[in-house]
């Protein structure tokens, strides 16, 4: 898969030159849309071309030196007939697409199970991309055909927005908070992929490309990829040397809930709330952690907020995702419920 | 004929008061006002005609060859901020409405005149700050200000940018006041509220929106300021602050400010179209209708600005199926004016070419708008050029075009003079050929991908962005011939005389130029605003 | 050309109206509009509050503890007299009551200041316990939830900065007509001024109820 063009970067998809009116298509969702908005033009032409010509033919009729018959003026009676009529008649084609597409809209968010989720980071001018596995790339997403891929999009700066012409998908990408993202790809070959939303000087250069291959194509770019480490090795890395191991591991860790294990189970918060510690909390706990502060701790915990980049947040919380209930288990003081119960 | 010799010519009128420096700078009339206005936001228009031309030039070529980066984003910031605050905000309402306004209630002035003369220097203030912005090193942010790029990493002069449009929009609510007081006590016997010209309608539903929207932008341009200046952060997301916020706040004011910037022009065209068919206006009441309810349905559409940005999907389906309504008045008011057509008696005159460019232009402004409105197709299309070329197919073809055609309606009313009549429909016709030029092709462009505000573009969009800054050129004639003409006839110009097109209205009534106090006597209406017979010769 | 009266000739009148009446109207009625558009001015930044205090609720609630709810109650008994006050020198200069008129004005101003300096103290007391995050004065929050006890601040300063601009600016326009009224040129005029600037006085009062309500009430 190589995209070697001389002008461009290598990160680019090439490109065809000459003029074309629809972009390509790279899933099933993209044909979906081309149909609903080739109605639409259709209808909109047609609507247009009935304005022009009824201003053309009106207009040469009723010139001021003809001589058409201008008596029997309407009534504002027989006006407000017509209006309604009218309005009876946009109302139906209005409420026609918009059933359209809204269902088609429900359709893009409410996706099925995805096979694997991939993090994507916005930054300012690139994307940064994490794969299940741990491989890294930049500015190039490597996805196999014919699987659901679920993203998993932020940002570390400003508002950036996700845009994958070919699939017609586009998702805003903001700090502080994951968004999802789904798609199939169901044709092999180099998309485009873009930063739609303005951020900063070089948005226009916050460009790369979506790779999809075929399945056996992938296992072996995969493997060539091999020596990366898996993001919960870094992230075990990381929660030593931000110092997260000192309070939530250590033996003497009475002082902060343990981490084991609490991936996806409800927690029990301060002031008798519960929440599932799923990836947003997670994330909240590591740059906001006053915010939810687990029942009989105290609040404590330093924000990490801006010390550390949204790519090793991920990576520690792909770490305690992999930390097993059974390491508690062997360890029940640390329990997160029952803290506050030791001496 | 030099109009001293012509009996047409009113031997005194506003204009004839006195023309020092103060006489200007210090006048309470109304009409003198609207000149102020008049002659500020044309300046304003070729500062921002100028960075659109740059933009334009830029992106002939895919590379970002002409200007760096920066350059680049402080042009098309400086386009926007300009374009929507300086220019197309006033354009109508504090030219022509703050001229014709008063005399089409039969009025002597507004209700508050000092108030009005306040307002234009409230803009000039407003304008002074932006200008300080682009001498102080431009501004980055668009003309949307987004948070957190705007409070939290811009390092351009974003608070004297948004401090000026913070101070403008003081001037419009202001404006918009004047309006809504002079509408509701100041209309002359007879004038019931339903024998009111559209144009008057248009300005009362504008004003309406200035005067419960702006504030909202003003607190939510004030809280960015307030944050840049003193620190204190209300969308900043490491204190659980919320930049969606922003956008809800901002798109409240700035969806409406969308229907400040058409309803005044669809008022214009009213009073054109029906003018030059010798006709009255297609369904009067259901125009009326149609305006007040595009005023208020508009402050329940501005979630459609966000539907990528992460609001519910379930909110994002209302807020489509509202500007689905939305669109409805629209529909009814463009069918309303072409059946206006319908046994008229039609004169093809500049203003009217004017009028029917804008009934087109907008009519493919507002379907692109439907089809922007289908959610789905909108998360492909959205922050595109597909989205730039709809709404500048409203704002340029639908409000430029029609505050074009109402300068050249209501000239000789203002002036006492007549322009070329040959010049003045070449212009008309390169604005519309150059708008669709110059916009078309970005709907292609769009829909393949093309993100707006990029610098530079991967080399297939080429042929397309050529086209498009072809079509500016010509725009570019379309605009600066009016200049020439019409200033030619201000000191050439024959006199018109008090009513040439044979226009009903009161502002027709009385001489042109007017008198200081509009009428010599306060006129009694008896009839409907559109009272035209097209059986008549 | 159908027509009626002449032109007004110069007098009690603004010369763009028929009459007084027409004028008084026109008048009153430019006000409420004006209030309209303060009131939303102030919708905005309470709306994000609103937004705010239901998000991090339990972290609002204990934040506004941390706010003199004595000093804030005795402001808005302060500011409801001065609305009194204020009400009262509307009936006095409708009965070309000079002297009463005056004072009644004064006591509003008076009554308005206070008001000021206890806010300003209120400031400097946020100031000495360091709960002022402004140009970038150290926060140290005492409790939980620093961050949004932060924004809790962040909007407290916001709102009562905004809402003390507006008394300022009322304080001035009253000041204005204290003057007027003292040398008393043309009481019908000055009686239509001071309902002009009570109608505003009374809006900034229910202002700084809302506020109260929102900042100092709503505590946990």
């Amino acid at each position: 898969m190589s995209s070697e063009t001389s002008a461009l970067p290598d990160y680019l998809p090439e490109v065809s030159k000459g003029l074309t009116l629809m972009p390509e298509q790279a899933s099933a969702m993209a044909g979906r849309i081309d149909t609903l908005y080739i109605a639409l033009v259709v209808i909109c032409g047609l609507l247009t071309v009935v304005v022009f010509a009824l201003i053309a033919v009106l207009g040469y009729r009723y010139r001021a030196n003809s001589r058409a018959n201008r008596e029997s003026q309407s009534s504002e009676h027989t006006h407000r007939r017509v209006e309604l009529g009218v309005l009876a008649i946009m109302l139906v084609i209005f409420m026609g697409l918009f059933g359209w597409a809204s269902s088609l809209y429900l359709d893009m968010f409410r996706g099925p199970s995805a096979a694997m989720t991939i993090n994507v980071i916005g930054k300012q001018w690139m994307w940064k991309v994490q794969h299940p596995d741990g491989t890294r790339e930049i500015n190039t997403i490597h996805v196999p055909v014919d699987e659901t891929i679920n993203l998993r999009v932020t940002s570390q700066d400003v508002i950036h927005s996700f845009y994958l012409p070919a699939f017609r998908l586009k998702r805003d990408v903001l700090p502080g908070s994951y968004r999802e993202v789904w798609f199939t790809a169901d044709n092999p070959g180099v998309y485009r992929l873009f930063c739609a939303e303005y951020c900063g000087s070089y948005h226009a250069q916050m460009r790369g490309k979506i790779v999809v291959m075929e399945q056996a194509d992938y296992q072996q770019w995969l493997t060539r990829q091999g020596e990366s480490e898996a993001p919960a090795v870094s992230g075990a890395q990381l929660f030593q040397s931000y110092g997260c191991s000192g309070c939530h591991m250590g033996k003497t860790g009475i002082q902060a809930p343990s981490l084991a294990g609490v991936f996806g189970r409800a927690v029990p918060l301060a002031g008798g709330a519960t929440m599932i510690a799923d990836e947003a909390y997670l994330h909240d706990s590591i740059v906001q952690p006053q915010k939810h502060v687990v029942a009989g701790f105290d609040p404590i915990m330093p924000s990490y907020s801006g010390q550390i980049s949204e790519g090793e947040i991920l990576q520690i919380i792909a770490y305690i995702k992999s930390l097993e209930p059974l390491d508690w288990k062997t360890n029940p003081s640390q329990n997160p419920t029952q803290g506050e119960a030791q001496p | 004929m030099s109009v001293a010799t012509d009996p047409r010519w009113p031997r005194e009128h506003y204009l004839s008061e006195g023309f020092r420096l103060r006489d200007w700078l210090l006048t309470t009339d109304h009409k003198r006002i609207a000149w102020l206005y008049l002659a500020s936001i044309t300046a304003f228009f070729f500062l921002g005609g100028t960075a659109a031309l740059l933009i334009r030039l830029e992106l002939i070529t895919p590379p970002g060859d002409l200007v760096s980066a920066d350059t680049y984003n402080q042009l098309f910031s400086l386009h926007g901020i300009v374009m929507v605050w300086f220019f197309l905000i006033p354009s109508i309402p504090a030219t022509l409405g703050n001229f014709l306004i008063p005399m089409m209630v039969g009025a002597r002035d507004l209700a508050f005149p000092r108030l009005n003369l306040l307002s234009w220097y409230i803009y000039t203030l407003g304008g002074l700050f932006t200008l300080a912005a682009v001498i102080g090193g431009g501004v980055d942010t668009g003309w949307t200000f987004y948070t957190p790029y705007s409070t939290m990493f811009s390092n351009s002069a974003v608070i004297a940018a948004a401090a000026g449009v913070f101070i403008v929009g003081f001037s419009s609510i202001l404006t918009g006041l004047n309006f809504i007081v002079t509408t509701h006590k100041m209309r002359a016997p007879g004038l019931s509220w339903f024998r009111l010209p559209l144009f008057v309608w248009a300005n009362y539903a504008t004003s309406l929106i200035m005067v419960l929207a702006t504030p909202v932008l003003s607190s939510v341009l004030m809280l960015i300021v307030v944050e840049r200046l003193l620190g204190i952060g209300i969308f900043d997301p490491a204190l659980g602050g919320d930049p969606l916020l922003f956008q809800h706040l901002f798109w409240f004011y700035s969806h409406p400010a969308v229907y400040i910037m058409i309803l005044p022009g669809m008022g214009v065209v009213s009073e054109i179209i029906a003018c030059f068919s010798r006709k009255p206006v297609f369904g009067y009441h259901g125009m009326v209708i149609s305006i007040m309810s595009i005023a208020v349905f508009g402050f329940i559409v501005w979630g459609h600005h966000m539907f990528v940005a992460g609001q519910s999907i379930y909110a994002g389906i209302m807020f489509s199926f509202f500007t689905f309504l939305v669109a409805l008045p629209s529909a009814i008011k463009t069918f309303n004016w072409t059946a206006t057509l319908y046994k008229g008696r039609i004169t093809f005159t500049a203003p009217m070419i004017y009028a029917l460019s804008f009934v087109g232009l907008f009519t493919i402004g507002g379907l692109t708008g439907i089809i922007l409105a289908s959610i789905a197709i909108d998360v492909h299309v959205h922050d595109t050029y597909f989205v730039t070329a709809h709404f500048h197919y409203i704002m340029v073809g639908g409000m430029v075009t029609g505050y074009l055609g109402g300068l050249h309606f209501w000239w000789p009313k203002m002036t006492g003079r007549m322009y070329s009549e040959l010049w003045s429909k070449v212009a008309a016709l390169a604005l519309f050929i150059g708008f669709n030029l110059t916009f078309f092709p970005q709907f292609i462009l769009g829909y393949l991908g093309m993100p707006r505000r990029y610098h530079e573009y991967p080399v297939d969009f080429q042929v397309l962005n050529v086209m498009s800054s072809l079509g500016a050129g010509v725009l570019a004639i379309g605009y600066l011939l009016p200049l020439f003409y019409l200033f030619w006839s201000l000191r050439f110009g024959p006199a018109a005389g008090g009513n040439p097109w044979r226009a009903k209205g009161l502002e027709w009534w009385t001489d042109s130029p007017p008198t200081k106090h509009n009428f010599h006597r306060i006129p009694r209406v008896t009839e409907s605003a559109y009272a035209y017979d097209p059986t008549a010769e | 050309m159908p027509t009626t009266q002449p032109l007004n000739e110069a007098g009690q009148v603004a010369e763009q109206f028929n009459d007084i009446d027409q004028q008084v109207q026109s008048n009153l009625f430019g006000m409420w509009l004006f209030l309209s558009t303060e009131l939303l001015l102030f919708g905005g930044v309470f709306a994000g509050f609103i937004v705010f205090r239901v998000i991090h609720g339990e972290a609002f609630a204990a934040a506004a503890g941390h706010l003199d709810l004595m000093l804030g109650s005795l402001n808005t008994a302060l500011l409801l007299t001065s609305g009194l006050t204020m009400a009262l020198a509307e009936q006095l200069v409708n009965n070309t009551r000079r002297r009463a008129t005056l004072v009644m004005l004064l006591a509003t101003i008076a009554l308005g200041a206070i008001f000021i300096g206890i806010k300003g103290y209120e400031w400097y007391h946020e100031y000495e316990h360091h709960l002022m995050p402004v140009l970038g004065l150290p926060f140290e929050y005492p409790g939980e939830h620093p961050q949004q006890a932060e924004l809790f601040f962040n909007f407290y300063f916001t709102l009562t900065g905004l809402h003390g601009f507006h008394m300022l600016v009322g304080l001035g326009l009253l000041s204005v007509i204290a003057i007027l009224t003292w040398r008393w040129r043309d009481p019908p005029r000055i009686a239509r001024q001071v309902q002009i600037s009570g109608l505003y006085w009374a809006f900034v009062d229910v202002l700084w109820i809302v506020v109260f309500s929102l900042l100092y009430l709503l505590r946990s």
